[in-house]
């Protein structure tokens, strides 16, 4: 059963950026990309665990700011050569309000 | 409907054609590959370990048949294309399949050439082109003693050390007087003769092969002076020719090889060439870095992006035997006009030759070290004037500043298990066996998978000696124009000048100019583009913090637990007690877990919490702090002695200097980290010689010293000039300062830029030309009026508050 929250209005994200959301247990990275696309996925990189909001966005992909790995946002998956991946969670927009479902 | 591409030679040029297409354009082609030998896309190259039992066939497969089939390509192998039916664009095979195109691409490489002499049709006289061929000679070493390996180049002796491994008893015969005269001098080529020597190979030399002695069966060889040696098996190497009989059968024009123009389109506009049987611009390569080059170029072409050329390509050479460390680029025999530069020590076995011309390498030489052969192959193709360092230049880059690796020049003779990558703890082990079994050819390829010289980059050069040494002729080490990252095909040099040129002050500007193949970059172009553009914009660019590295954007430095640093800045390392007391006061509040004092003359607040930082700036810019800039690629400080004031060696005030030139220079965005000191004597306390500008106060006045490095590389700075007054420090350290930030690559710290560029290009701007330096000045003093602000003060203000706050769930 999905259980959507409301966590933000799509402009409170910067365009190429991302917002941190604090849940008990753990913090989900939520990005935008150029085209107002958002995804959801926990803010651990499968790498060294480095925290993936913080890295650089770019198509529909982010960067982790520690070691340079590429995170494919869409999949939570590790890009290139190397292997890992990380949680994704289910997002959408609406009304200019950006729902997560936990 | 798809169009039809059909390609025709199942290798290594052909192949990588089709892998550089299938990055533009996935869908536009149904691809069909048809190829003669029974194999997938394997590396050619890797065949010479292969015979000398190094590796195995499956080891060297760059293409899996699930390759084919993921990316949909029909593959035909074991079967050959007869003829090529131009009218009704088709092509034929020897099993009768017919085959239609729309563009064709032919990849059919090169044979190796048999010298017509009698006999040379026996059983038992082979190439070394092939599996095949690699499977005879295995096959004959287990069943005979002796072998005769025609042609001391390369291949040949590769082939003679690979069948020497296999057991057997191994002549090389050779036409010349000396081994490799392609690319050895004499001197060289005596060293590698005797090396090989005494490994057991046996030569011939100065012997012109007369006839195949034999049955049906080769049982010796007889030579022009009449002698004889008995033997099972004869390889010929002594050279390959471009595989044309199917193009020239089909009417396409060629000449030794396919000829083709700068797209590497043959005389047919649909259909294309590239690899060995190629002829451009009246060159035939047989290397795998053209090939690969004029693969990108073809299938930039075929997938209508229509902007590449090939410009033809200068090569390297390697001799792939174990434990030989050989290495030769360019020209090497002298004309004259030439300068030789000669470094010998038959003791060591040590050889290095360079030919300059007007201080430009034109050729290189190696034997024994040659770890350098990298850099003098990138010296030469970038044109690089060596004039400043020439009378070094023989000692190898090290020289310039240690690379941390002492006396590990040698990569070679190291064992698998000596760690190469300090940061990452990559082995020399590792990083030949991703080489080898994923097919790795570049730099940046061997970087993805093995991490190797990824972080702190100083085991580059080792990286890069390792790669040339294993995958030997001609490995692309640095494509002639370097692209800034996989998202254009521009240059650092070709971006920064386009933003100049035609006043280019947006990322969208630059990207739709230079015609990036992202819509919004990456995390390597991004940060680049938007410091070239403040760089150059001051007045006009509006900064993005989303192509900032987080330290920039977030203003301190992310630590690896996700929390932050916080450095003030101490103008000059000055401190009072109130300052002191403010600084205790807020580690106290913000209960900060560990301080300390950095190698930078400041004092570092560790594991601060992201949500924490604006409310601590608020506490440090009320006691009169302003950022440190310790996290940025921006000026970080300046460091003193304690300067006449107290010294009793002291000649100037140097810690009034320190805090004259850090007011200056904070809060100025570079492409890297920039570092000043100031030392008030000779005896230099504040190491201002190995600082990227440092000052070393004499009695007369002050010596400015330019491009030093404490860190990575040490480099001890160039004396650029002397000067009389402070003020005078001031405008030269502005000029100097603003002449690096416009022209070095982004990322690129000032001891690599003044390598590059050279001394004497910066004191040509900034010392001769009075008026260069005034300009300079003034444009640095623009730029520090938009960007010497305080981005703590801002933030404490509220500012980019987004940046600080965590979403809370609703």
């Amino acid at each position: 059963m999905s259980n959507w929250i409301e966590i933000a209005a799509l402009n409170d994200i910067p365009q190429l950026g991302s917002r941190v959301v604090k849940t008990d247990t753990m913090k989900i990275a939520v990005f935008r990309n150029s085209n107002d696309e958002v995804f959801a996925i926990k803010d651990e990189c499968p790498h060294k665990q480095g925290p993936l909001s913080e890295g650089i966005v770019h198509g529909t992909s982010v960067t982790c700011p520690l070691h340079n790995w590429k995170i494919d946002l869409k999949s939570g998956e590790a890009m290139g050569p190397d292997e890992g991946c990380t949680n994704v969670f289910p997002v959408k927009v609406e009304d200019g309000k950006v729902y997560l479902d936990l | 409907m798809k169009q039809k591409l059909v390609l025709i030679g199942n290798g290594m040029a052909g192949i990588r054609a089709i892998e550089e297409l299938l990055k533009y354009e996935a869908d536009l082609y149904d691809i069909t590959v048809i190829g003669s030998e029974p194999h997938p896309n394997y590396n050619r190259i890797m065949l010479s370990p292969v015979l000398a039992g190094e590796k195995k066939i499956d080891d060297i497969i760059l293409n899996s048949y699930e390759w084919y089939k993921e990316n949909s390509i029909e593959l035909i192998t074991g079967d050959t294309v007869t003829k090529i039916n131009r009218l009704n664009k088709s092509v034929e095979t020897e099993a009768g399949k017919i085959f239609e195109y729309d563009r064709l691409l032919v990849a059919t490489g090169s044979m190796p050439f048999i010298i017509p002499v009698p006999g040379a049709d026996k059983q038992g006289v082979i190439g070394f082109r092939d599996i095949q061929d690699v499977d005879t000679m295995i096959d004959y070493s287990n069943k005979h003693k002796k072998a005769i390996v025609i042609g001391g180049g390369l291949l040949g002796l590769e082939a003679a050390n690979g069948l020497m491994k296999q057991g057997m008893d191994v002549t090389t015969v050779h036409l010349m007087d000396s081994l490799l005269e392609r690319q050895l001098d004499t001197t060289s080529s005596a060293m590698l003769k005797t090396s090989l020597e005494e490994r057991g190979m046996k030569f011939l030399m100065e012997a012109q092969t007369a006839e195949i002695l034999g049955d049906d069966k080769v049982s010796g060889v007889k030579f022009a002076d009449g002698s004889t040696i008995d033997t099972s098996l004869v390889v010929m190497a002594v050279g390959i020719r471009p595989n044309i009989a199917l193009a020239q059968s089909a009417g396409l024009y060629c000449e030794r090889g396919i000829v083709v123009n700068d797209t590497m389109q043959t005389y047919d506009p649909s259909i294309y060439s590239v690899g060995e049987c190629v002829q451009h611009r009246n060159n035939c390569y047989g290397l795998v870095a053209p090939l690969f080059d004029q693969a990108k170029v073809a299938a930039n072409h075929l997938a209508q992006v229509g902007i590449a050329r090939y410009e033809g390509s200068i090569t390297s050479t390697k001799l792939k035997v174990t434990g030989i460390d050989l290495f030769s680029a360019g020209e090497f025999s002298e004309e004259e006009g030439d300068d030789i530069l000669i470094m010998q020590d038959a003791k060591e076995g040590v050889y290095k030759k360079l030919v300059v011309k007007d201080d430009i390498i034109k050729g290189a030489v190696m034997y024994g070290d040659t770890m350098d052969g990298t850099w003098y192959f990138q010296l030469m193709r970038e044109k690089t004037n060596i004039a400043d360092f020439r009378k070094t230049i023989l000692f190898g880059q090290h020289d310039l500043g240690d690379t941390g690796h002492g006396d590990e020049t040698r990569v070679m003779s190291l064992s698998d298990d000596a760690e190469i990558c300090g940061c990452n703890g990559v082995c020399k082990g590792d990083i030949v066996n991703a080489i080898t079994t994923k097919g790795l050819f570049t730099l940046e390829e061997v970087q993805a998978h093995t991490k190797a010289s990824s972080s702190c980059g100083s085991c580059t050069g080792l990286v890069e000696a390792l790669l040339a040494s294993t995958v030997g002729e001609g490995y692309d080490d640095t494509p002639s124009v370097k692209p800034l990252c996989g998202c254009t095909i521009h240059s650092h040099d070709q971006i920064i000048n386009a933003i100049k040129d035609h006043k280019l002050k947006s990322m969208q500007a630059v990207r739709e100019f230079l015609e990036w193949k992202t819509p919004d970059g990456c995390a390597a172009c991004r940060p680049a583009l938007n410091y070239y553009l403040l760089a150059r914009w001051p007045e006009d660019y509006q900064d993005d913090a989303q192509s900032r590295f987080i330290n920039e954007r977030a203003h301190g430095n992310i630590q690896k637990d996700g929390t932050y640093s916080v450095v003030p800045r101490m103008f000059g390392g000055l401190v009072k007690p109130n300052e002191l007391r403010a600084i205790a006061d807020v580690c106290d509040k913000f209960e900060v877990p560990e301080m300390k004092v950095t190698g930078g003359q400041r004092i570092d607040m560790f594991g601060i919490k992201k949500e924490d930082l604006p409310a601590m700036w608020k506490d440090l810019s009320d006691a009169g702090f302003v950022s440190g800039h310790a996290y940025g690629k921006a000026m970080r400080t300046v460091k003193t002695c304690a300067g006449k004031t107290w010294c009793r060696f002291g000649t100037q005030n140097s810690t009034r200097l320190g805090v004259k030139l850090e007011d200056l220079t904070w809060g100025s965005y570079m492409q890297h980290k920039f570092k000043l000191a100031v030392s008030g004597c000779p005896r230099n306390c504040a190491e201002a010689t190995i600082k990227d500008f440092g000052v070393v106060c004499v009695d007369s006045g002050y010596e400015l010293h330019v491009g030093g490095n404490g860190g990575i590389k040490v480099r001890v700075t160039d004396f650029l000039c002397k000067v009389d007054t402070e003020e005078e420090v001031i405008e030269y350290c502005g000029a100097f300062t603003q002449k690096y930030r416009e022209e070095a690559h982004y990322l690129e710290r000032t001891a690599p830029w003044v390598e590059r560029v050279g001394l004497t290009s910066i004191k040509e701007a900034v010392v001769e030309d009075t008026e260069q330096r005034k300009e300079l000045y003034e444009r640095f003093k623009v730029s520090q009026k938009i960007f010497q602000v305080d981005p703590w003060k801002a933030r404490a203000d509220g500012e980019a508050s987004h940046e600080f706050t965590p979403l809370k769930i609703a």
